[in-house]
């Protein structure tokens, strides 16, 4: 069985920032935001990145969408490297869509809807201007907007409709790959369904790959095909979300399953408390990141390099001297 | 537009300001003599009906001579304003939002500009350059656009951070579509309170320029330059500078109530919406 290559694919990516103190602006430390990120995806996959809050899972979707400058390794969308500038870097554009996680400041208040959604089109000189009123349109009723909704400014929509419409620009230029960074946390649960519903119909019918940023555990499980579980700045188990969600292996990834809420009161997982505080990724831990609060840790895991993301028999990749 | 009736120094200074640009603008209709007509028989005259506000050493018209003198101080203040807004706001946009050395090296010319005595300036440039209203007006945009720029810079620092500014930047828009269609528009707000009080202030300079004979030559019937000779015949003619520097006082006094009016009414809005910038990850 041969693979198709992946349509996204990501090596050893580190974005680090400086941290910088005084007059002079010497550099007093560095915090590894992104420590060595490795995963591939796949035409029309959904990949979950999960984590805690600074684990670097943003850092990552911003580094694809060159908000963020790599400090080193390397992001191939088909083949071609996405840590470019200039005209390289607009034609990746066009490839790659980004929806952000809050509804609100993502739309500025000051265009119409239909100024949003024509920008894209114009930067990239898509179609004939003359006829880009009519792209538009069709893209606002892609969405569930109505056509007549492009003349309102965004203070006049519920978060819902304003994320419909931040979707709707990711996808005006026809992306392969949309990274959806937190896209649903900021909305109300009854909201959440409905976006992640259009998403998951997008995907079919435009076969989008999906690099999904979240925190939420349960949406996570009901969207993604594969899942990366992240911590401060590496992934640390990466499995089939089935895999993963019936049987943790890393044990961060058994802590963060135990602490997510179960939708039935009366069963109840034993919770292992989470010993000691995340570390900062200003200092990141020697040896394993995790070893500070692991249950397993031992000398081995406090020193040295920190174990390697390597695949097990199950099909999984796990970076763990203990499991 | 309830909010904007209910505060009393926007309808007080929208008033006066309205007023004056009327009465600017319909001078020679509102004129009741010839500007330049000197009438030797009536020096002097006291505010009658054939003279409203009395007359000079010449027996020019006074009333006519401040409608007219209205035009020259608009127009220049209007000119002035909006070079110097154009020019700072260009600054300050370029600055906040490249930051880095680029911010820094306009940000130091920016002070060069500010650590000189503004008026002192003017009056050297127009010393340079020579009298006329270009030549005014261009003295004055040198000194008073200092202040747009650290304005914008301010406010571009803080809406460059903005989740759409950065979906614009993935999407592949150029720092110019960026500056002009995300950033500019969201700033227009303390652009235009400056701008409404940077016409007072220009009104004055304008006025001390005059004042001091660096402004239009006489027999222009500038504000300040009659407040000036006013001075020398305040024992036979007191309305002389007392009315032009009355015109002077109110329309600064127009300007400054329309600016503080109008950022009352857009700050408080433009200041929560700065606050509320993004949280990540």
């Amino acid at each position: 069985m041969t693979l198709p290559p992946p349509l996204l694919e990501v090596a050893d990516l580190i974005v680090h920032f400086p941290v910088r103190h005084g007059l002079l602006r010497r550099r007093v430390g560095t915090v590894r935001a992104v420590d060595g990120v490795s995963f591939t995806l796949g035409r029309g996959e959904t990949l979950a990145l999960v984590g805690e809050s600074g684990c670097g899972k943003s850092t990552t979707g911003l580094a694809l969408v060159g908000l963020v400058r790599p400090t080193a390794g390397s992001a191939r969308l088909d083949g071609a490297s996405v840590a470019v500038r200039g005209g390289a870097r607009r034609a990746l554009a066009r490839r790659m869509g980004i929806v952000f996680q809050d509804p609100f400041s993502s739309l500025n208040p000051r265009q119409r809807i239909e100024a949003i959604l024509r920008a894209p089109l114009d930067i990239h000189g898509v179609g004939r201007p003359r006829e880009r009123g009519a792209a538009v349109a069709a893209l606002m009723a892609r969405v569930g907007l109505r056509p007549d909704q492009g003349r309102a400014f965004p203070h006049q929509f519920s978060g819902g409709q304003r994320q419909r419409v931040g979707i709707a620009r990711a996808l005006a230029l026809r992306p392969d790959l949309v990274i959806l960074d937190e896209p649903v946390s900021a909305l109300d649960v009854s909201v959440q369904a409905q976006i992640l519903n259009l998403l998951a119909d997008l995907q079919r019918d435009f076969g989008l790959a999906y690099l999904m940023i979240s925190h939420d555990l349960g949406v996570v499980e009901h969207v993604a095909h594969r899942v990366a579980v992240m911590y401060l700045g590496r992934i640390v188990e990466l499995a089939g979300r089935a895999d993963l969600f019936a049987a943790p292996r890393h044990p961060y990834s058994e802590l963060l399953l135990a602490a997510a809420p179960l939708p039935d009161p009366r069963r109840r997982r034993r919770l292992a408390p989470a010993e000691g505080e995340v570390a900062s990724a200003a200092a990141v831990p020697a040896g394993c990141a995790f070893h500070p609060r692991c249950p397993l840790a031992t000398a081995r895991c406090r020193e040295g390099a920190p174990p390697p993301l390597a695949p097990r028999a199950d099909g999984r990749l796990l970076a763990c001297h203990h499991r | 537009m309830r909010r904007a009736l209910a505060s009393p120094s926007l309808v007080a200074g929208t008033a006066i300001a309205l007023a004056i640009v009327l009465l600017a603008l319909l001078a020679p209709l509102v004129a009741t003599h010839e500007v330049a007509a000197m009438d030797m028989r009536n020096r002097f005259a006291l505010p009658s009906a054939a003279h409203w506000l009395g007359t000079d050493n010449f027996g020019r018209d006074l009333w006519s001579r401040m409608v007219a003198g209205a035009r020259i101080s608009l127009a220049i203040a209007l000119a002035t304003t909006a070079g110097a807004a154009a020019i700072g706001t260009a600054v300050g946009l370029v600055a906040g939002y490249f930051g880095g050395w680029v911010d820094l090296l306009l940000m130091r010319i920016t002070d060069i500009f500010l650590g000189f005595p503004a008026i002192v300036l003017a009056l050297a440039l127009v010393a340079v350059l020579g009298p006329g209203v270009t030549n005014v007006a261009l003295s004055l945009v040198v000194v008073l656009w200092t202040e747009y720029a650290r304005v914008v810079r301010a406010a571009t620092l803080v809406l460059r951070e903005q989740t759409y500014v950065s979906a614009a930047r993935a999407l592949g828009a150029s720092p110019a579509r960026i500056l002009l269609r995300e950033i500019l528009p969201n700033a227009a707000g303390p652009i235009i309170v400056l701008a409404s009080l940077g016409l007072g202030t220009a009104v004055i300079a304008e006025s001390a320029l005059a004042f001091l004979g660096f402004g239009l030559p006489p027999p222009a019937p500038t504000w300040g330059w009659t407040l000036a000779y006013g001075t020398g015949f305040m024992r036979e003619a007191p309305w002389l500078s007392i009315v032009s520097g009355a015109a002077i006082m109110l329309t600064v006094l127009g300007f400054n109530l329309l600016g503080d009016g109008l950022r009352d009414l857009l700050d408080p809005r433009q200041l929560t919406r700065a606050a509320g910038a993004s949280k990540r990850n």
